[in-house]
């Protein structure tokens, strides 16, 4: 599968700009570099076409999914505000068996969707800084497709350098979540526990 | 259709533009937000129930005889074909829009692809390297400064706002190859864009169900789904909606809306 990292050059250049800089203003804001968001991202897209490539069963791919999640998301913060307002009044050991049932929700749900994306080439276009790391824009290209946008947000609040949201085409993948969890939380009349039950069986 | 009664029809469906603007209510820039105005909603929802309901029963399974039927490369064409008509009015709405490369840039797409590309059927324009671009009315009444006006979910066509609706109408009215246009006695622009919606649909079907059929509330996450990517279309497009949306003093439309500030805090 052929997947266009950034050049190797641009790497050295951006990486090496950023030692540098780290060694003049050695501020813990600076922990996370474009080019570590950059890399974080090439890693995460890698996996995932690994993965799409890979020809296992569907329920092999899902579960493969769900550590790449695991691995490279800020699954908390991403659970967190898709619960919404009604996150505040979770306890933690509640907190805690939603983020895990969110988790495979999300796995299931959008792991199904990959198979669309086979053959498909992402190709990291550009990064900026925003107020809690970096945005970094790529482009899909799929098959007789015309080539659509696609943005992660990276950031290291969490303690390491993780992606907490997913733009494609403008549609901002939290914010969407956080309608269908609203709307799941609504039928139950509002019962967290019910839907932390639920979830496992939704997606 | 006669040429001398189109001046006139333009003149009133841009009087009905006039009409329908002057109703629509919240402020724009939304950029990238979330934030939805749907006064409508106990309406639109009868109306988004009425299109599940012609779509479960006539146009999802349609639309899997067709995409399973017709062979990808007869599909794309018939694709090509229909996109092909649409070009003489992104041409227009373009120009309406002052973006005179653009307008540009599909006539000339137009013209190769009618000329080599078999009336349309293929799209040599995009391997000479002239991309495809696409526009429409309600795109040119936001660069006229249009509000977006309310969120409506359109019987048959679906999600949309008043801004885009009073667009579809004018585009049904003013296409230079207008649907109300006959060639050989036949519709042949509608016929296209009926069969182009039904490969559309088709061919993501998986994920078109899983947003109608899978969700707790296909209503709501229709129209969030909708309202983000047209106004990724429309304000994105215009390159000045991204710049810092941390500066935005409306927290709560934030697009970033920092999932951060919350957790990590305490």
């Amino acid at each position: 599968m052929p997947i266009k990292l950034f050049s190797r050059r641009s790497f050295l250049t951006s990486g090496v700009a950023a030692i540098g800089l780290a060694a003049l203003l050695p501020l813990p804001a600076f922990a996370l570099t474009e080019a570590g968001a950059r890399r974080l991202i090439d890693t995460v897209v890698g996996e995932i076409n690994r993965v799409i490539a890979s020809g296992q069963s569907e329920a092999a791919m899902i579960a493969s999914f769900e550590q790449i999640f695991a691995r490279y998301a800020d699954v908390p913060v991403m659970a967190r505000y898709a619960l919404g307002a009604d996150a505040r009044r979770l306890s933690q050991s509640q907190m805690r068996a939603f983020t895990q049932a969110f988790q495979g929700y999300i796995s299931r749900k959008y792991g199904r969707r990959f198979r669309e994306f086979i053959g498909a080439q992402i190709v990291v276009n550009s990064a900026r800084p925003i107020k809690s790391g970096y945005e970094i824009k790529g482009t899909a290209k799929l098959r007789g497709e015309a080539p659509f946008e696609v943005t992660f947000l990276v950031s290291d609040r969490s303690g390491r350098d993780l992606f907490f949201n997913l733009f494609i085409e403008g549609v901002n993948m939290l914010l969407t979540e956080r309608t269908e969890i609203g709307a799941l939380l609504d039928q139950r009349g509002g019962n967290i526990d019910q839907l932390i039950a639920d979830l496992p069986r939704a997606g | 259709m006669s040429l001398k009664s189109r001046p006139y029809r333009i003149a009133g469906t841009l009087g009905l533009v006039a009409l329908v603007s002057a109703c629509s209510v919240p402020d724009s820039n939304y950029a990238n937000s979330g934030e939805v105005f749907d006064p409508y909603e106990d309406a639109n929802r009868s109306v988004h129930r009425f299109n599940l309901a012609v779509d479960s029963a006539l146009f999802r399974p349609a639309s899997r005889g067709y995409t399973t039927i017709v062979p990808d490369p007869i599909e794309d064409s018939f694709n090509h074909f229909s996109q092909n008509l649409s070009e003489p009015r992104d041409t227009v709405n373009f120009l309406l829009q002052g973006r005179v490369k653009e307008a540009g840039i599909s006539l000339a797409r137009f013209l190769v692809n009618s000329t080599i590309g078999f009336a349309g059927l293929a799209d040599p324009a995009t391997e000479f390297g002239i991309p495809a671009t696409s526009t429409d009315f309600g795109e040119t009444l936001y660069v006229w400064g249009v509000d977006e006006g309310a969120y409506v979910e359109l019987p048959i066509f679906g999600p949309s706002t008043q801004r885009d609706a009073v667009g579809r109408v004018v585009d049904f009215f003013t296409n230079p190859l207008g649907y109300n246009d006959k060639i050989d006695d036949e519709y042949i622009t509608v016929y296209a864009n009926v069969v182009e919606n039904l490969s559309d649909r088709g061919r993501y079907t998986d994920t078109i169900d899983s947003i109608l059929y899978e969700s707790a509330d296909s209503y709501a996450v229709a129209r969030v789904i909708y309202l983000q990517n047209r106004r990724f279309k429309l304000e994105g497009a215009a390159g000045d909606s991204y710049v810092d949306p941390y500066d935005d003093p409306y927290a709560a439309t934030d697009p970033y809306a920092d999932p951060y500030e919350d957790p990590y805090a305490d």
